[in-house]
């Protein structure tokens, strides 16, 4: 087991970086609406996969492609977000915190549905935008322009909302609003407003993340459902109300799964299952959470 | 006198035949086709395969020939206890004779335990799983369509046969995924190939970065999927990310069907290499009945699950006329004793452990450019005749074989 | 109750009453947890899957009668329930959900790998056999009566543990823990005892699931199992006694009923969910229980 090559192992330990900077992507979403806002997004995969969707629906409709879409996309999807926040999760906020994680898991069953009954389960067709399409030759392995591409953005995007929400004075309004509803409130700041927009920059981050999903894997209505318990364990192992330990979580356990997928592939999806079972009974607020 | 005991002989004859003339069961031949309609497998079979069940009862003209023919469906939603409920509702109270489709090997079987119960026909047409006419065979079922030994040995065979002689597996990580790695890995040794590594991945997983990187490293020819639907579609998707077939490495898709293709998009698909007993662009045959399926099924082209369908209803009307009956095992043994023959699939023959045996063509993906119109994917590569195709009788360990 | 189910089978079909019966059961099970326990797992499908697939290997492999098959089920179920429950108890609300998953999701890789539960495939062809080697349990309405006996069983003892101290005490722990351990409650044993409880009464119902449909798949342990019997719970009316009943019978119906509308049936299962949790929050028994409070006390 432990004859591996040098060239090889940089290969997967890239891999899993790859793979890490698109988990981190992912929770983002779901770390940004739990942290600030304490709701279960349960819809999160959905609106991933619709973030695809409409990448999709761009190009073959208006002829828009991947980079419109990483523009407009999350637009349509977190408005989409918003008109859900006020119409349903805003009633839900003076009870259990359960009621909104099964109402989001009811709402996530329906858009699939509904995707499911328009488009089939053996997805659409989306390509990688020409300027991104070829390979660079590492010397240990060939790393597509595409997946570097992704490491590249997803740093980015999420330092940046890192910093939006812990240095800014906008962020610190929205933490405080959180805390003590009424109290931001009496300064003047419209609360219930600040939590509708952050439900749709939550939801608008799954569905960029979703973007870049659509040219490499399946653009399909099940794609939001296989990954949506990875991205819950990310943010619960990294607390739930840390941006920082989803970012730091996600691609550390990206590159956890790449090892395991080179020395045990078959235990590679249950792996983060099992950290995220001794996380929670060791240190139940996750690695970086403060409660 | 003689004349008076002719005639006795003759009425007494005339009056046992009559008795004999089995009855068809309520007047009505009821076909339940019985699949899933909204997950997974939707795109395979779904509506698709209703419409083509539709369309062999139409072209079978049954009320020319005296039967009553009503065809209904249900959609099984993956579940085993759906399916068997709705399986045992349908032949206990709803007078339904015959079961069509059913894929997922799992429900598959389990619908296969339904009928031997209850002494009913089961076609099947959409499950992959070679035990239904191996150690699970049954006398009141037929597979049709494929299986995993032919679709491992089509494939496994023809490729090495041209050259694709080293492999390196991409498994599921489950029984499905085992079963088409350690089939098509047999075939190959036995062909004069090597086979040079293999990786499990566990089932439904997204990312196959890893695991191409590994099958790069191998230096194999061939790489083979031994996997299904969106594990198999981002395996090819990805591999195209990673210049695979760039490199000079083929993929070899070991279950493919027409609509996985379509959702991958030729540009990343081609080249693709896979075994099919049906394609809608083959001959003048298969095409002047696929237009009229596609005009019907909003433009979509049918699936070979689908066209087994049309097939196997074709075949089982036509025992039932032939003995006048829908008795499950009659129809059943009298579909064994007739050779298969419809414009989709050829001549053809239901052995003895209920295996249909018809053609296998081994198919390439074409490049963008070479495709003309949608769903004109394929190029014929080589045809596996009949005899070759599936699992020898002997092999199966079916009981019902001596 | 006991005697609408008495009459049930002469009028609709006995298996689809037998298979509604096991769910009811699986339902009131997790209603033991969710409704008074105050615990939402999201996990319960590895209890009634794995109860479903060691009763089918008990009857088939090993032959063992259907009584002591069912037993194999859920004593296999208590096992892991005490497991589960050690390592789940310490944590609440969403943490405590997320474990349950986390397991759960843990067992469904175990059974898709693991040889004696045949994969994909299945168990198939589990055999009914005879009770107490003398009532022939093939003909439906012998195997009806049998299932509906169990439940009535199960669910008498339900009653009995909600009725009981024992019950009063969860009920206190899950509507202020901190005052219920200020009293002096052990309140980390009470809910693990509860949880116990509620994932052997699951893997009872699952054993009896496999005897009914003679069969023990994937499908049981996956977490859309799990899913499903929150819908049915919510359904219903968490915390009511025949909740969960009502719950079970309407999804179970929805799925057989609706199922030539295909996608429509998840679709409508997320629309019911949606309902539930913005206007039904006690479901349909609760809502019948409250109004006929109203009128009583009004």
């Amino acid at each position: 087991m432990f004859d591996i090559s040098v060239p090889a192992l940089m290969g997967q330990l890239t891999v899993g970086l790859i793979n890490g900077s698109f988990y981190a992507l992912l929770s983002l979403g779901l770390a940004v609406i739990f942290g600030l806002l304490n709701i279960i997004n349960f819809t999160h995969g959905a609106q991933y996969m619709m973030g695809a969707f409409v990448a999709y629906l761009l190009l073959e409709k208006t002829g828009l492609g991947y980079w419109w879409a990483l523009v407009i996309t999350p637009f349509i999807v977190g408005g989409l977000g918003v008109v859900i926040e006020r119409t349903m999760i805003a009633r839900l906020y003076k009870l259990d915190h359960l009621y909104g994680l099964l109402l989001t898991f009811g709402l996530a069953l329906i858009i699939e549905g509904a995707f499911h009954h328009n488009y089939g389960s053996a997805g659409l067709p989306y390509s990688i935008p020409q300027s991104l399409q070829g390979v660079q030759n590492l010397g240990f392995m060939f790393l597509p322009f595409y997946r570097a591409w992704v490491i590249v953005a997803s740093l980015a995007i999420c330092l940046a909302t890192w910093f939006v929400i812990e240095r800014t004075k906008l962020g610190a309004y929205l933490r405080a609003a959180t805390e003590n509803p009424t109290l931001v409130q009496t300064f003047g700041i419209n609360v219930p407003r600040m939590i509708t927009l952050t439900y749709g920059a939550g939801v608008g981050l799954a569905a960029l993340a979703g973007v870049f999903a659509a040219p490499i894997y399946q653009v399909s209505p099940q794609m939001g459902s296989s990954l949506i318990i990875v991205v819950f364990a990310v943010v619960v192992i990294g607390g739930m109300g840390s941006i920082m330990g989803s970012i730091v979580t996600g691609f550390g356990l990206g590159i956890i799964e790449g090892l395991t997928k080179y020395f045990y592939p078959e235990a590679s999806s249950t792996v983060i299952f099992v950290i995220m079972a001794i996380v929670l009974m060791i240190r139940p607020q996750g690695l970086f959470g403060q409660r | 006198m003689t004349l008076k005991l002719k005639t006795l002989v003759a009425a007494a004859a005339l009056a046992l035949a009559g008795t004999a003339q089995a009855q068809i069961s309520g007047n009505v031949v009821k076909i339940g086709v019985l699949n899933d309609q909204s997950g997974l497998y939707a795109d395979l079979g779904g509506q698709g395969s209703v419409l083509a069940a539709k369309m062999a009862v139409e072209d079978f003209k049954a009320k020319d020939k005296g039967l009553n023919v009503e065809v209904i469906f249900a959609d099984h939603q993956n579940k085993p206890d759906v399916a068997t409920q709705i399986a045992n509702k349908w032949i206990d109270s709803e007078g339904v004779d015959v079961i069509l489709d059913v894929p997922n090997s799992g429900v598959a079987l389990a619908v296969n335990e339904v009928v031997r119960n209850k002494k009913k026909a089961f076609i099947n047409s959409g499950a992959a799983s070679s035990d239904l006419t191996g150690a699970k065979c049954s006398p009141y079922t037929v597979h049709w369509t494929y299986d995993t030994w032919m679709l491992a040995n089509g494939t496994g065979k023809a490729i090495v046969k041209t050259g694709g002689d080293t492999w390196f597996f991409i498994t599921a990580d489950y029984a499905f995924g085992h079963a088409l790695e350690r089939d098509t890995s047999e075939v190959v040794k036995k062909n004069g190939g090597k086979v040079l590594g293999d990786v499990k991945v566990p089932l439904n997983n997204q990312d196959f970065s890893s695991f191409l990187l590994q099958a790069q490293a191998s230096k194999a020819k061939i790489i083979g999927l031994a996997n299904a639907g969106g594990d198999t579609i981002n395996s090819i998707k990805q591999a195209a990310e990673f210049g695979i077939v760039k490199g000079g490495q083929n993929l070899a898709g070991l279950l493919v069907f027409l609509t996985d293709v379509h959702g991958i998009g030729l540009d990343k698909a081609q080249g693709l290499i896979l075994t099919s007993t049906f394609y809608w662009d083959r001959d003048d045959q298969t095409r002047a009945w696929s237009k009229r399926f596609m005009a019907q099924n909003g433009g979509k082209a049918p699936t070979m699950v689908q066209a087994g369908v049309y097939a196997g209803v074709l075949h089982y009307l036509k025992a039932v006329a032939a003995i006048k009956s829908d008795d499950g095992i009659k129809v059943v043994d009298e579909m064994k004793k007739l050779p298969t023959d419809d414009p989709l699939f050829g001549k053809g023959s239901v052995r003895q452990d209920g295996r249909v045996i018809h053609d296998a063509y081994l198919y390439e993906v074409k490049k963008p450019s070479e495709s003309k119109a949608p769903y004109d994917y394929y190029k014929l590569r080589a045809t596996i005749p009949a005899a070759e195709a599936f699992r020898p009788l002997k092999d199966g360990g079916c009981p019902l074989v001596k | 109750m006991a005697a609408l189910f008495a009459v049930l089978p002469f009028v609709i079909y006995p298996r689809f009453g037998m298979l509604l019966l096991c769910f009811a059961l699986f339902a009131c099970a997790f209603n033991l947890l969710i409704g008074f326990g105050g615990l939402l797992s999201f996990g319960h499908a590895m209890f009634f899957g794995m109860g479903s697939y060691l009763s089918a290997q008990a009857a088939l492999v090993w032959k063992l009668p259907v009584e002591l098959a069912i037993l194999t089920g859920a004593g296999t179920a208590l096992v892991m329930g005490v497991v589960a429950g050690l390592l789940a108890i310490r944590r609440q609300g969403i943490y405590f959900a997320m474990i349950t998953l986390a397991l759960a999701q843990m067992v469904y890789f175990f059974c898709l790998r693991a040889p004696f539960t045949g994969g994909e495939n299945g168990i198939q062809a589990v055999p009914r056999g005879h009770l107490f080697g003398v009532v022939d349990l093939n003909q439906p309405l012998a195997m009806y009566y049998f299932v509906l006996a169990v439940f009535l069983a199960a669910f008498l003892l339900i009653e009995r543990i909600i009725h009981s101290p024992f019950g009063q005490v969860l009920k206190a722990i899950r509507e202020n823990e901190p005052r219920a351990i200020s009293l002096g409650y052990r309140t980390e044993r009470y809910k693990l005892a509860a949880f116990v409880l509620s994932a052997t009464l699951a893997g009872l119902a699952g054993g009896l699931k496999a005897i009914v449909s003679q069969n023990a798949s994937l499908t049981d342990v996956y977490w859309t199992m799990s899913g499903e019997v929150v819908l049915m719970t919510l359904l219903g009316g968490m915390g009511t006694v025949f909740g969960p009943v009502v719950g079970a019978a309407i999804i179970i119906s929805m799925q057989f009923y609706l199922s030539e509308l295909g996608s429509w049936v998840t679709i409508s299962q997320g629309i019911i969910f949606v309902i539930c949790v913005l206007a039904f929050r006690r479901g349909i028994v609760g809502e019948i229980e409250a109004w006929l409070r109203r009128r009583r006390g009004a």
